[in-house]
């Protein structure tokens, strides 16, 4: 192979690190845009009884005031999800009802920023304020609620607002009660785990003209073009062909940009005055007024026998979706849907609960997608389980994974075709020195060194419903232009797919261009989520290359006049018959009078199953015993994501992913007052992993041969964030003896919990 | 009010408002390369070199550069693509936002530091957040960098 | 933006004096870290920088530090180094990077009298003095409590008499801000102990100093000083730290800086 398995440089990655304008606000050079800014509730819940803009409406500069009063109220999700969405329609573009502090009043859009904040001074609302519902866990059957009107779903997800749920789900395969009985040992343990933010470093940002055509062009640093403009196209009440959008190069994503929490404001007023327009959001904003993580409270109980083989895996769950329900049931299904099947080889597997409406920022899709706190819950269970029973636990991983072959109702596509998860734990132990080093080294009377471990799985796109299309031209001087929708936010979807073209249309990497910017010329993709880059659009792209190849081969056998059974391409010319034409004159002739017939070759994607990339985690925590301060020394990955098609990307999505879990782990925690604000609204106070806070992050690949995946290539861009907080969990509990059970484990948990022992 | 100062070494004027602050300014100017990740200086993606030492351009007003010297990865462009060659080698670089804030910081430690130990590395170069890039690919980068070139 | 209606690079420090108790709403432009995070709206921005105030002095017996001069100037400035074991240049390692360091000010960090700051609990137990326009010199104690809250800090002054001085802090994330930190610096055979962070302001453990008065120093007379600082001092809660965990952990750090030392 001349690229796959290789370590590829990123097609754009000189000329980011150079600084070259790429994003969003560097193509912002309209300079006569309208600055928008937004006037939030300060209370979490909340009427409107009155608001007064006058004052505002008359400032000199401001062109457009929005209120519910003179904005349509229809109902939609903002959630990027294909539709039709699992997600309630339970938002407006402006409501008489706050259900969030930071919920949004009034929309101002002024010349410029300082007017557009002096404007928003000025209007005058009363509120008629409410109690809130703050606690996830009383949620359920307060007499307050967060919605009192019932949203419109899709189809039946359980929602039932007057309960205050978003979201209801059961599943139980075989009969877990029954088994439970059979069982030696039966552990059953409560775990919760907090709401993260992204914290990309690029803040949500769009941007909205009108153009030539009449058309309302946005341009957003987006995962979701296609969604976006379907939800705009029905908040606006316009068709979709009235919309272009255009998607820049992203600063980070993480699934914050999979929902659509801004495009709406620029696009409505740009729509409504026919003048450009532009929303930055503050750090602040982006912070509290858009979605996080899910926070989660899970019991789990696990049936064994005394030899450690797992009979049971119960696991039931309450998720708090916050003031709206946007990826609420997804998050929630993904949870049970991602872990269950790890213990494939159990008799009986059950996963059910709720999620629900609370009165705090809406949670959302947050790379991991439910399956991130899935995995906290179940692997420490299995840590707890293994000490409970004395076995290593690495043992009891290798006795009970699911293995090749092993078929789980929860699976994708029912059987899992591949699968290098024991030997990612065989690797991971060796490299992080298992055998000789756990449970735990005592460094001194205050550093103790814990050892500790957890493993998980994903999946590759989403079964049965993730479906793209790539598009291949060949252009007047045989070169290509690969013409795609996958939303690179950094990951490199862009290379990764220019790889695969070039593989099979064996030319230089150089040969094939990416058009990946603009929705009126990119095929149908429907975004970048659910880690299906490279598994989903990258079998677009193989069958588009296969197509192109086919196309090439008929072409030159007309123009050469040799048959095509007798021709070969090598990616440089088309031969046989000793006759031979290069591509370039190929291309020549095929874009002229001569050809008439300009190559363009399409492949479609949609798969049957989600196969399941896995990793092995181990974490060495230093602990001071005397602070409580955990450190994390070294933290060992390895990953099974099928074939590695770029070690470059691999790598990286590795690393930057352990980082993320080690701060879920450790000290990100979004944190609300006892009057529903939230308290960690900066980088002052909500805390990512800084360059101090990371020693040694070291990442090896197990490959598998996955027959579905684009040569046998699996996902790698959400499995990553899932393992570091159980590890580091269990090394905490081997250095110290506390089994810290609700995330982060913070120096105080820690030192409170040894003094309280 | 205007404040006479020198970018990337050429004398300019930048027309500001009294309060304005030096990457907004830039911004206007057109080095788009200056990033903003936050409203507090906690994130490094605006730095740029004041007097020849990284600075977050956001914490520093357009008045306090008079007289002052200012570079920006537009006036590094050379050095700045040397050092990427290392960056994209080892898969270092992934959305890129925060990557030229990240390099003026980089080039300047060559600068400051001769023959840094990795605490100082880390010490220095602790101002630049990250949040794709878990920096294990970044000081892979920039110890090999420092090798070649330091 | 910030919102500065009139800017004015002052000709010296008394006429910063002089627009700051006239004007209304006017300020004194330190490094701006933290006084753009106000969002307050100032008439009068006062610029120090033609002052000459960005210098570090040796003298015999002390060491003055200009207003303007930046925490990243402090940090790696070789007097600095030499002196108090270099705790006031380690003391400045965790806040944030050397990119805000070298914007934000010592005199904004004084005048600024942060609770969570680790600069002014080290400067305090150095028994450091503040040299104001209006008031003269003050030692930084009574300036911490509140009292000249119009004035100009010109320079401060740190008297060269510790030997031995410890700076401990905790954080959650290192670039965090401390959820405690303590400095024990030995001056004259006195030692001075000072906690902040509690989350509030930094103060002297006055009973554990004079307890320690005259001691030989061992492991457990550092064990019942640190558990007499926890008991002297209050504690509160806020998002980084409960009151319960401060005092527990203030135990480990006066410990720690009183037999660890400079270490
Ligand atoms: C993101 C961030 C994180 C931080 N983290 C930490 C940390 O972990 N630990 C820590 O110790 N510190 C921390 N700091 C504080 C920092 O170290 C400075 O103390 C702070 O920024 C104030 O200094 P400044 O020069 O920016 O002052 P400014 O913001 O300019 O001024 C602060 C106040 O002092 C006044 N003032 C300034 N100079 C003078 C003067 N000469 N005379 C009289 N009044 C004056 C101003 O008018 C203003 O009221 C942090 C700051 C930021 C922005
Ligand atoms: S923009 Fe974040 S530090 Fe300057
Ligand atoms: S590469 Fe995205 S923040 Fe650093």
């Amino acid at each position: 192979m001349r690229y796959i398995g290789k370590k590829i440089p990123k097609v754009d990655g000189i000329e980011l690190v150079k600084g070259t304008p790429a994003y969003t606000s560097d193509f912002d050079t309209n300079n006569n845009s309208l600055i928008i800014k937004i006037l939030r509730s300060p209370h979490p819940s909340a009427k409107i009884i009155d608001i007064d803009t006058t004052e505002a409406e008359a400032m000199g500069g401001v062109e457009c005031v929005l209120t519910h009063k003179n904005v349509t109220d229809i109902k939609f999700t903002l959630a990027g999800q294909s539709y039709p969405e699992p997600s309630p329609y339970d938002r407006s573009l402006l409501s008489d009802t706050m259900r969030y502090v930071g919920d949004e009043v009034a929309v101002v859009a002024a010349v410029d920023e300082q007017t557009a904040l002096k404007a928003i001074k000025t209007i005058n609302v009363k509120y008629e304020i409410l109690e809130p519902v703050l606690d996830l866990e009383t949620a359920v059957d307060n007499s307050n609620l967060v919605h009192t009107q019932e949203p419109h779903v899709n189809f039946d997800i359980g929602c039932d607002h007057k309960r205050n749920i978003a979201s209801t789900f059961y599943k139980e395969n075989g009969d877990v009660e029954a088994e439970l009985k059979k069982c030696d040992l039966i552990i059953e343990r409560s775990y919760k785990t907090q709401a993260q933010a992204h914290a990309m470093m690029e803040t949500y940002r769009a941007t909205a003209s009108i153009d030539v055509n009449g058309r309302l062009n946005i341009m957003s640093s987006t995962q979701i073009p296609f969604h976006v403009r379907r939800h705009l196209s029905r908040i606006l009440g316009i068709p979709k062909s009235k919309i272009k959008i255009i998607k820049p190069r992203l600063g980070g994503g993480f699934g914050g940009k999979q929902t659509a929490s801004v495009e709406m404001f620029p696009a409505m007023v740009t729509w409504l005055t026919k003048k450009p327009s532009k929303i930055v959001y503050t750090r602040q904003e982006t912070f509290s007024c858009t979605t996080s993580r899910h926070a989660m409270k899970f019991t789990v109980r696990l049936g064994s026998d005394k030899q450690g083989n797992i009979k049971v895996v119960d696991i039931s769950a309450l998720s708090d979706t916050g003031a709206y329900g946007e990826h609420a049931a997804t998050v929630f299904f993904v949870t049970g849907h991602k872990t269950l099947p790890l213990y494939g080889r159990a008799n009986a597997s059950r996963y059910h609960g709720y999620a629900v409406y609370t009165n705090k920022m809406p949670a959302g899709a947050l790379r991991g997608y439910g399956a991130t706190q899935g995995t906290f819950a179940l692997e420490s269970a299995m840590n707890e389980l293994a000490s409970e029973i004395g076995m290593d636990p690495a043992e009891l991983r290798l006795k009970n994974i699911i293995r090749v072959g092993d078929s789980h109702p929860d699976l994708d596509g029912n059987i899992l075709q591949s699968s290098a998860l024991d030997r990612c734990i065989e690797t991971g132990k060796e490299m992080i020195g298992w055998d000789e080093k756990y449970p735990a080294v005592f460094l001194s009377d205050s550093k103790v060194r814990g050892y500790g471990m957890a493993v998980t799985m994903q999946g590759s796109g989403i079964a049965g419903i993730d479906t793209a299309t790539a598009v291949l031209k060949m252009n007047d001087d045989g070169f290509f232009t690969l013409i795609h929708s996958a939303s690179d936010m950094g990951q490199g979807s862009d290379t990764a797919l220019v790889q695969i073209a070039a593989e099979i249309l064996d030319v230089d990497m150089d040969r094939v261009i990416v058009v990946s910017n603009d929705l009126d010329t990119v095929p149908y993709d429907p975004g970048a989520y659910a880690s299906s880059g490279v598994y989903v659009t990258g079998n677009a792209v193989i069958e588009a290359a296969k197509e192109m190849k086919k196309q090439i081969l008929e072409t030159a056998s007309r123009l050469l006049n040799v048959e095509e059974k007798e021709l070969e391409y090598d990616g440089g010319n088309v031969s046989g018959a000793d006759k031979s034409i290069s591509l370039d004159e190929l291309a020549q002739k095929l874009c002229s009078f001569e050809g008439k017939d300009q190559l363009i070759a399409k492949g479609t994607f949609g798969g049957d199953t989600s196969p399941p990339p896995f990793i092995a985690g181990f974490a060495e925590v230093e602990v001071d015993i005397g602070t409580g301060k955990c450190e994390v020394t070294d933290f060992v990955a390895v990953a099974d994501c099928g074939t590695v098609i770029n070690e470059n990307l691999a790598r990286i999505q590795l690393e930057g992913g352990i980082a993320m879990g080690i701060g879920l782990g450790l000290y990100e925690d979004v944190v609300y007052s006892k009057t529903g604000r939230m308290v960690t609204d900066s980088f002052m106070t909500y805390k990512i992993p800084s360059r101090m806070d990371i020693a040694n992050i070291r990442t090896a690949f197990e490959s598998s041969d996955e027959p579905t995946g684009p040569f046998g290539a699996k996902s790698i861009g959400e499995v990553v964030n899932n393992t570091p907080p159980p590890a580091i969990a269990h090394a905490v509990y081997n250095a110290t003896g506390l089994w810290i059970t609700d995330l982060p484990i913070t120096p105080e948990k820690v030192l409170m919990g040894l003094i309280s022992k | 009010m205007k404040v006479d100062t020198s970018i990337n070494g050429r004398a300019m004027t930048l027309e500001c408002e009294n309060g304005e602050f030096l990457a907004g300014a830039l911004r206007r100017y057109g080095f788009l390369s200056v990033k903003e990740g936050c409203d507090t200086g906690s994130c490094g993606l605006c730095t740029i070199w004041l007097n020849g030492k990284p600075a977050l351009s956001c914490c520093l007003l357009t008045a306090r550069v008079e007289g002052q010297e200012i570079t920006t990865i537009e006036g590094m462009q050379e050095e700045a693509e040397e050092f990427a060659h290392f960056m994209v080698a080892e898969g270092a670089e992934q959305c890129g936002f925060c990557s030229p804030g990240f390099a003026m910081t980089v080039l300047a430690m060559k600068r400051e530091l001769t023959n840094p130990t990795d605490d100082e590395v880390k010490n220095y170069m602790a101002g630049n957040l990250c949040r794709c890039s878990g920096y294990v690919g970044q000081t892979r980068a920039l110890m090999k960098y420092l090798e070649v070139h330091g | 933006m910030m919102n500065i209606e009139e800017y004015v690079r002052v000709s010296s420090c008394s006429e910063a004096y002089e627009i700051l108790n006239s004007v209304n709403g006017s300020a004194i432009l330190g490094g701006c870290g933290y006084l753009r995070m106000g969002n307050r709206a100032i008439s009068k921005g006062i610029d120090l920088s033609l002052l000459g105030l960005n210098q570090i002095i040796e003298t015999d017996s002390d060491i003055e530090i200009g207003a303007m001069t930046s925490l990243r100037d402090i940090e790696t400035n070789p007097i600095l180094k030499n002196n108090f074991n270099g705790s006031l240049c380690d003391c400045m390692e965790n806040i944030v990077g050397i990119q805000l360091r070298s914007i934000v000010t010592i005199g904004g960090t004084v005048a600024g009298r942060y609770p969570f700051s680790d600069v002014l609990p080290v400067l305090m137990a150095l028994g450091a003095d503040v040299v104001l326009t209006g008031a003269g010199r003050v030692s930084l104690e009574d300036f911490m409590d509140g009292k000249h809250k119009s004035d100009v800090v010109e320079k401060i002054i740190i008297p060269k008499t510790s030997e031995r001085v410890a700076y401990k802090s905790v954080r959650n994330s290192l670039v965090d801000y401390a959820i405690l930190n303590c400095v024990i610096a030995l001056s004259d055979g006195e030692y001075k102990v000072v906690v902040g962070a509690r989350p509030q302001k930094a103060i002297r453990a006055t009973k554990c100093e004079a307890f320690l008065k005259g001691k030989e120093l061992t492991e457990e007379i550092a064990e019942e000083a640190a558990k007499i600082v926890a008991d002297e001092l209050s504690f509160g809660d806020n998002v980084r730290g409960s009151a319960e965990y401060r005092k527990a952990v203030c135990v480990t750090l006066i410990k720690r800086a009183l037999v660890g030392g400079a270490e």
